[in-house]
């Protein structure tokens, strides 16, 4: 089961979809065509936007930095957030935001408490580079990288529900210890 | 590498697969009530077309000019050859709008210079031209006039609508003056409404041309005059506003036009140099009366107006799907304005993709073919289905 399948799996069909850091649309196209739930997606980067309109996707260029003003309250069913967490500089003001805007939002990134990443740091003694963090620490997109552990502290911080969460790795789901064996995590949450 | 004599041949092959185009004139004689109250009795619209019109009828695209462009949009004329379109990157064979695939109508705005009934046409109550008694015309009233052009074409419903700056206010008022009419809506370096400090910078032009002694209050057709001076300083001052500071700055800096300081009042710096010759070619073309009415109809145009300001509400009745661009040196529309367009459409739940470029141009980047915009266009045009 990918990501995509599992998000796919908790938007229901028909529903009204943001997507934020949609890349170049793919996963937007899928919702469309499994789902039949219309949707926008929120990219910054010139080539993705483009991939976007190639795809016949929704896009709006802007960054997700300066929040979402371009949306009303409750303008959608679910806000996506599909590992572009990592990436965000402002994270706990982005959260707030888009349950502003949704009434469930879908939140996955990479685990940064995977085995793999842990070993690396703790016996290798380096910052992790894998399939799921594939960047040497000077030179990546990402700025705050988390753990299943943080995450949901930081949802019980501002008042958000866990309403669902898979942990995959390599595309199989991880039942135990998912923090130790959970390359990557996704979420449902609402207010 | 290519030897001179082959560059010389494709050169010659370019030239003959030039577009060659013709304008034309479409003349209707019911009266069209403008929003100022005004009426004109008959009024005629210079236009161009571009590609054929399928038997669908489903792949014609209005494109709208901007403040001193015409109904020339692409191509060349076979007895100008170098009249090239103001829009020809944009618009042709295996170009963004691809004209093997969509029939492109340009057209020349009510109240203009270029062909369409403006000040300079003759007045049928007089047989003179009108002069300063052509009416304030608004957008509104423009896609009127437009819509009876596209009847006169057969054209029920627009594949797509477009138009940079004051073109894309007439693409926005195509949505909503004739919602069922336009499939697609392309709305380029736009504001819903003119800032206080574009207005601001309309009244001086106005200023200008009728502080201009040659103005007499409109009348200077009978006195053989031209407001040339206020005609140049109102070119002068739109031009500055079309261009970011970075780009001036990149295009001029503080280079001097002659060895060293003057200590006089003659053009020290090449930018002031290149503000004069803008002037003094724009005077001899653009006609007063035209330049006072266009700078109006921006000022006027406020969809919103009649909805305490709710951009959001004004659209409700929009069917369109949008696509909205701006540029982010553009600081006479800035992208926050385009944002506020694309917040409305948004909130009435509308198709709409937005790009905001980052290119350093300004305001006028909307004519000039950065590959991430023409690649938009190209992308979004190529998914409009027929």
């Amino acid at each position: 089961m990918t990501e995509a399948d599992t998000i796919a799996r908790w938007v229901a069909p028909g529903a009204r979809v943001l997507d934020l850091g949609c890349g170049d649309g793919r996963l937007l196209r899928q919702l469309w065509e499994t789902r039949q739930a219309p949707g926008y997606g929120v990219e910054i980067d010139d080539a993705k936007v483009l991939a976007c309109l190639r795809n016949d996707v929704n896009v709006l260029q802007m960054d997700l930095e300066d929040g979402l003003a371009a949306f009303a309250d409750r303008s959608f069913d679910t806000v996506i957030l599909s590992e572009t967490l990592q990436a965000i500089h402002r994270q706990e003001p982005l959260l707030v935001e888009m349950l502003r805007v949704g009434r469930e939002a879908i939140v996955s990134f990479p685990n940064f408490g995977y085995w793999r990443a842990r070993i690396q740091i703790a016996l290798a003694g380096h910052m992790p580079v894998s399939k799921e963090l594939p960047y040497q620490w000077y030179d990546t997109p990402n700025v705050h990288h988390c753990t299943l552990v943080d995450f949901e502290a930081l949802c019980a911080k501002v008042g958000f529900q866990v309403l669902e969460r898979v942990v995959l790795t390599d595309g199989k789901p991880v039942a135990a210890f998912p923090n130790l064996l959970g390359a990557l995590a996704v979420y449902r949450v609402s207010a | 590498m290519q030897s001179p004599c082959l560059r010389k041949l494709n050169g010659l092959f370019l030239f003959r697969d030039a577009v060659i185009v013709e304008a034309k004139k479409a003349r209707f004689t019911e009266p069209l009530r403008l929003t100022g109250g005004a009426v004109l009795p008959e009024f005629e619209i210079a236009y161009e077309t571009y590609g054929e019109l399928n038997a669908a009828r489903s792949n014609a695209v209005l494109v709208c000019h901007a403040l001193n462009a015409s109904h020339h949009v692409a191509g060349t004329y076979a007895d100008d050859p170098r009249n090239v379109g103001w829009w020809d990157n944009m618009v042709g064979p295996g170009k963004p709008v691809d004209t093997d695939r969509f029939f492109v109508v340009g057209n020349n705005y009510l109240g203009s210079c270029f062909g369409s009934t403006g000040p300079t046409s003759p007045n049928p109550a007089t047989g003179k031209p009108w002069g300063a008694d052509f009416p304030v015309v608004t957008v509104e009233d423009w896609v009127a006039a437009q819509a009876r052009l596209a009847d006169r074409l057969g054209i029920e419903r627009f594949a797509a609508v477009m138009g940079g700056s004051l073109g894309a206010m007439q693409a926005l008022q195509w949505t909503l003056s004739y919602p069922q009419r336009v499939r697609n809506a392309i709305v380029i370096a736009a504001t819903p409404k003119l800032s206080a400090q574009n207005i601001a910078f309309n009244e001086v032009a106005r200023q200008a041309i009728m502080s201009d002694p040659d103005f007499h209050g409109g009348h200077y057709y009978d006195r053989g005059v031209v407001p040339v001076r206020g005609l140049r300083i109102a070119r002068m001052i739109g031009h500055i506003t079309y261009l970011s500071d970075d780009a001036m700055m990149e295009k001029f800096g503080r280079q001097l036009r002659r060895s060293a300081l003057g200590f006089d009042f003659g053009a020290d710096f090449e930018v002031e140099s290149y503000l004069r010759y803008q002037g003094d070619k724009f005077a001899e073309y653009f006609d007063a009366n035209t330049y006072l009415r266009i700078t109006k109809a921006l000022d006027y145009y406020d969809p919103a107006a009649d909805y305490d300001g709710d951009l959001s509400a004004a659209f409700a009745r929009a069917q369109a799907d949008f696509l909205v661009v701006s540029f982010t040196s553009d600081w006479r529309f800035s992208s926050a304005r385009s944002r506020e367009i694309v917040r409305a459409l948004l909130d009435n739940r509308r198709v709409v993709s937005y790009l905001e470029i980052d290119a350093p141009q300004g305001h006028d980047a909307f004519l000039l073919d950065d590959p991430r915009y023409f690649g938009a266009l190209r992308a979004y045009f190529g998914n409009i289905a027929l």
